[in-house]
């Protein structure tokens, strides 16, 4: 099964306790398999454990891209988390090894 | 009046490459150089510096910095944009003068104030953070709103060559200088808009140019141990390309310049400035030429009504304690060191966090399942009110060298003090800037 990491690319941001998550399709072609499988409820799945708030999902078809705004992702916010990435960084490769 | 100009981005936060800026306004041809030092914690932290001394409170590098590039600003007559102000910006702009005079460079500072809030705030007022009243997080160690290109505005107009200033919207740095010299109105939304997207794709510098992009064998980026910084050829309807300086590390393509495009954009329909409300949505890219891209399209509507203010506070302080576990069996002998600690310290902390790291410690869990990574490392976490009782973590952690399983080696401890950092909103008409000007020519020193 592929994985999202063939397919796209991915970087993680944050603002408080919300991880920003932009998955870019490498080819402008695999954008619509991308809008059609990696929804917010499989994006939901796939993140258990590290989301636990609101997932919204904004297409951005110009770019090849899908930015998930997760909200409660980080550990109560940046700066209180007892995390060691605190900011979620690493977040992307999380997203990338979803299966599609 | 021009009709273009080239902003430069040499710094993404206060810990980035002091030299890649310095070849960047050497060799980039510059109109004007923003150096963006402040992270959401970093003037929190400023301001107790400044507690302790009133002569600190700036950025720990500006000196640094200052040294290495004033002569080449003075030279190429490159105006410099930074934040490195943090919590002292008349302080910052002293040292400023101060180095000048040592190098025997005439410069004029604006050092612009006013996004301290502290004691402006209502208590009462609502976090962003669920609405709980600022008050809760009392004693607050510092309140910063973020000022918009307006705040910049009359420095830039004094002729200054270096405006100085503290918080203020990573993009306006960039705005700023655009508005003031293709003469803008703030109420231009989408010019606005498009100073915005500029100042966005340069603030965190190297990230446009491969810097936190590169994957080898996916994503590949020559020679990163010398990235060039980004800058952007600004038209006087926001139109840009940005690019870097020819022979320089990295790339930048349309693949850097869309990760850079949305990164950390909550919203892609209306991205909040001080300055305006940015549609990111309908931003099109286009490659122009080997490590150019065109950017054009953003929309723009009216700003916000309020200025975000970001609180900093006392949040305890973090104890921490690290061991290692190798071979066969490593990841069982971690769990169990991990779950000493745990009873060890049982009750003592609300909250207490163990990370097998090699293992777990990023998102909880290896996807994969694969539970025989050669080595990993425990490492244990928790918070507390003072130093004494977070110092209790390392310790419990130390200990397992006599107490623990077998194997366990390279024990590290730590306590710091966390800065915890919150958000609320504040009406325009209670946040007033102001500039100073701080002057030091060959003949006599102007204050």
């Amino acid at each position: 099964m592929p994985k999202l990491y063939d397919l796209a690319h991915c970087r993680a941001g944050d603002k408080g306790n919300t991880s920003i998550l932009s998955l870019i399709a490498y080819r402008a072609e695999d954008y619509p398999l991308l809008a059609q499988s990696v929804t917010v409820d499989a994006v939901a799945r796939h993140l258990r454990g590290i989301v636990e708030g609101e997932i919204r999902r904004f297409e951005l078809p110009q770019l090849g891209a899908l930015q998930f705004v997760c909200e409660q992702s980080l550990g109560g916010g940046v700066t209180t988390s007892l995390a060691l990435d605190a900011h979620g960084k690493s977040l992307s490769s999380a997203l990338l090894e979803m299966e599609i | 009046m021009r009709t273009s100009l080239r902003i430069g981005g040499g710094a993404g936060f206060s810990g980035d490459r002091l030299d890649a800026p310095v070849h960047l306004a050497q060799y980039g041809a510059l109109d004007y150089l923003v150096l963006e030092c402040l992270a959401e914690r970093t003037i929190a932290l400023a301001q107790l510096r400044r507690r302790r001394d009133p002569a600190s409170g700036f950025d720990p590098r500006l000196g640094q910095r200052i040294h290495m590039l004033l002569p080449i600003l003075k030279r190429k007559g490159i105006r410099l944009v930074t934040n490195m102000g943090a919590a002292n910006p008349l302080a910052a702009a002293d040292v400023i003068v101060g180095i000048a005079r040592q190098l025997s460079i005439p410069v004029k500072v604006a050092a612009v104030t006013g996004d301290d809030v502290l004691d402006a705030l209502d208590l009462d007022a609502p976090t962003m953070e669920g609405g709980i009243p600022l008050s809760h997080y009392a004693p607050l160690v510092s309140a910063n709103a973020y000022l918009g290109a307006e705040a910049l505005l009359p420095a830039l107009a004094s002729g200054a060559d270096i405006v100085i200033t503290g918080r203020i919207a990573d993009p306006s740095l960039f705005v700023a200088p655009l508005a003031h010299e293709f003469g803008w109105a703030l109420d231009d939304v989408d010019r606005m808009a498009r100073g915005t997207v500029v100042g966005h794709l340069l603030e965190c510098a190297g990230q446009l140019c491969g810097g936190y992009f590169a994957d080898p064998g996916r994503k590949e980026i020559p020679d990163m141990a010398n990235l060039g910084f980004p800058f952007a050829d600004v038209d006087a309807d926001g139109h840009a390309v940005v690019g870097k300086v020819a022979g320089t590390g990295g790339r930048i393509t349309l693949a850097t310049a869309k990760e850079q495009l949305l990164y950390e954009v909550t919203d892609p329909h209306g991205y909040l400035t001080p300055d305006v409300t940015a549609d990111f949505s309908t931003v099109t890219l286009a490659e122009t030429g080997a490590d150019r891209i065109a950017v054009r399209g953003a929309r723009g509507r009216p700003r916000p009504a309020q200025l975000k203010v970001s609180v900093g506070y006392f949040a305890g302080y973090v104890g921490e304690g690290e061991i290692g576990y190798a071979g066969s069996n490593a990841l069982a002998r971690a769990r169990l060191a991990g779950e000493i600690v745990r009873k060890r310290l049982n009750g003592r902390f609300a909250e207490l966090r163990i990370d097998l790291i090699g293992s777990t410690s990023l998102h909880g869990r290896a996807p994969d399942g694969d539970d025989k990574p050669y080595e990993v490392r425990l490492r244990v976490a928790a918070r507390a009110q003072t130093r004494e009782e977070a110092a209790l973590v390392g310790d419990e952690v130390e200990a397992l060298y006599t107490n623990g399983p077998a194997g366990g080696g390279g024990a590290r401890k730590y306590v710091n003090e966390q800065i915890g950092i919150v958000s609320t909103l504040l009406d325009r008409a209670r946040v007033a800037s102001e500039i100073t000007l701080r002057e030091w020519t060959t003949h006599a020193e102007v204050v």
